[in-house]
């Protein structure tokens, strides 16, 4: 996996968020180097900084410091035509799918959207051919769906939609968010396979975002781990796992249970 | 939107609120059909009790009362309105672009806002009242608008600037929205309730506005509105004639609808604001 090119690099990433005595480093100094059909995980506990990092790598949060370069080249985001090519490549799954659809459109246009994102001219049906492909990769039935508003449907269901947007759009990279923060134990699986199969389908490079080591060693081929916005400690999942350095990764090693025995995901 | 409006249709307050007008509305519209005659044509003595004639007698001049209240109440609404609009847009595009662009012009603009809060609207409006020589009931209507635009403005931008960070306007962004677009679907709907809520108190106080500077005679000129009906009577000393007809009227009407305004305005917070909060 390694060998393969980097396709995003961060070096000596930093945002701080308000002045004054408000003023919170959310991240500091963090640098990354994400390959092609990489699989990285980013792990910390609730308020570490990973949702704000997730949102420096999308464009979406302007960095205080740091640059970030994609594909070789400084990352350029100026203009409106910039991000949008930018966007087409670089794709997001965020925490809370509640609040990820806008509750005044219906389930059918998310999916339109993507279509539109990608400037391809589609008949009717063939937009409906790709909006049910989508639809049944992440096991819903778009029939049922597409006249449905956001409010009418489960978390997972909206979880899972959210999934089928990535199949459509097949960017380079996604950032998954604590995809599974919203769904029972069963769901989560399931969530997590459909991720690993985008993966193998399409070489796609993924940064899992999650607060659980457990997870992140069962999907991932890296690991980083950060504690109050800083990486403390980053290298392949396994030797993170067995041998940890940093006394934190070994305090959430610690606390998670049967760590070294048999996976139960279910 | 449709179904926000079936929703309403079933609050008793707002259809309270909303018949009283309508019906004060059909009135000022139907009435002069039957009743052609010049509001401004003395017609009787001076202060003439109510008869079977003159259903709310004559003021001073000798003019038809009733006749003048109906247009009286033409203009204050069409006051009230115009001011309502004008306050509305103002403070919704100062709210949404300081909530939504934020940084350096966020504070600007809330800067702004605020002093327009601290200087009382009431010392302004009356400042350019007097400065102004020719007043319509429309250059009134506005300047009452362009003094009263900042609560919408605060409120719309506070809504803004939290809306903004939800994951939705996220999804819009990395979906290649731009901005208008995003503005127009993913913040516009959430706040629609609350910009219509906030016009409806606009108006009734654009309407109570306009009789205050209207009885101070700085109201305008060449029309009938329920403030100046108060002025006409104050000036000519109707209390002290004892012509409870030529201010009580007037005074009753400008209650009635700023109440069914509000009245309407309770029944939206009703069933809008537990909507917003869950
Ligand atoms: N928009 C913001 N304004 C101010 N502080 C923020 C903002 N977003 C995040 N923070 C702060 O940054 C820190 C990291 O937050 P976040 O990146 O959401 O962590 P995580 O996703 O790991 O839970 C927290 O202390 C949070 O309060
Ligand atoms: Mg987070």
């Amino acid at each position: 996996m390694k060998q393969n090119d980097v396709l995003i690099r961060g070096e000596h990433l930093t945002k701080v968020f308000g002045y004054g005595k408000q003023k919170t480093t959310a991240v500091e100094d963090v640098s990354f180097a994400f390959h092609e059909g990489e699989i990285i995980s980013i792990v910390g506990e609730s308020g570490s900084g990973k949702t704000t990092l997730a949102k420096m790598i999308m464009g979406l949060l302007k960095e205080s410091s740091g640059s970030i370069e994609y594909m070789g080249k400084p990352r350029q985001l100026k203009r409106h035509g910039d991000r949008k090519r930018y966007w087409k490549n670089i794709q997001a799954i965020f925490q809370d799918p509640f609040s990820s659809f806008n509750l005044f459109y219906k389930v059918e246009k998310l999916l339109l959207d993507c279509i539109k994102l990608q400037g391809v001219n589609l008949t009717k049906e063939e937009q409906l051919r790709k909006m049910k492909e989508a639809c049944s990769f992440v096991n819903l039935k778009f029939e049922e769906l597409h006249n449905k508003y956001p409010f009418e449907l489960s978390g997972g269901q909206m979880q899972r939609l959210m999934i089928a947007r990535i199949f459509m759009l097949h960017p380079k990279l996604l950032i998954a968010d604590e995809p599974t923060s919203m769904v029972d134990a069963c769901s989560r699986s399931t969530i997590l396979d459909m991720l690993l199969k985008l993966r193998d389908e399409n070489n796609m490079t993924i940064i899992f975002i999650t607060h659980d080591v457990g997870l992140a060693y069962y999907v991932s081929d890296t690991l980083y781990i950060m504690e109050q916005g800083k990486v403390v400690e980053r290298g392949p999942a396994e030797e993170v796992i067995l041998n940890p350095q940093h006394p934190y990764t070994q305090q959430l090693i610690s606390d998670v249970p049967k760590i070294h025995s048999e996976w139960d995901l279910a | 939107m449709n179904s926000s409006f079936r929703i309403l249709i079933k609050s008793p307050k707002f259809m309270f609120g909303a018949c009283m007008l309508l019906a004060m509305i059909g009135l000022i519209l139907i009435y002069p059909l039957f009743n052609r005659n010049d509001p401004l044509e003395m017609i009787a003595l001076a202060y003439q009790p109510p008869d079977s004639k003159l259903l709310l007698g004559s003021d001073n001049f000798g003019r038809d009362l009733f006749l003048e209240l109906i247009y009286g109440i033409r203009t204050s609404l069409q006051v009230g309105l115009i001011a309502g609009v004008f306050a509305t847009v103002i403070g919704l595009v100062i709210g949404l672009a300081s909530g939504y662009i934020g940084g350096m012009i966020d504070n600007l603009l809330t800067a702004i806002t605020n002093i327009f809060i601290v200087i009382p609207s009431f010392v302004i409006l009356i400042l350019i009242s007097v400065s102004i020589d020719s007043r319509s009931s429309f250059v009134t209507a506005v300047i009452i608008g362009i003094t009263s635009w900042p609560w919408t403005a605060r409120a719309v931008r506070a809504q803004t600037s939290s809306l903004r960070n939800r994951d939705h306007v996220n999804i819009a962004k990395i979906s290649g929205y731009s901005t208008p677009r995003i503005i127009l679907s993913e913040i516009l709907p959430y706040i629609a309730s609350y910009v219509v809520m906030a016009f409806v108190l606009q108006t009734a106080s654009g309407i109570l506005s306009e009789a205050s500077i209207s009885m101070l005679g700085l109201g305008p000129y060449n029309t009938i509105s329920l403030g100046i009906i108060m002025n006409w009577a104050l000036v000519f000393e109707a209390p002290v004639a004892g012509a409870w007809w030529a201010f009580i009227p007037a005074a009753i009407s400008i209650a009635i609808i700023t109440f069914s305004l509000y009245m309407m305005n309770t029944g939206m917070d009703e069933i809008f604001n537990p909507k917003i909060r869950s």
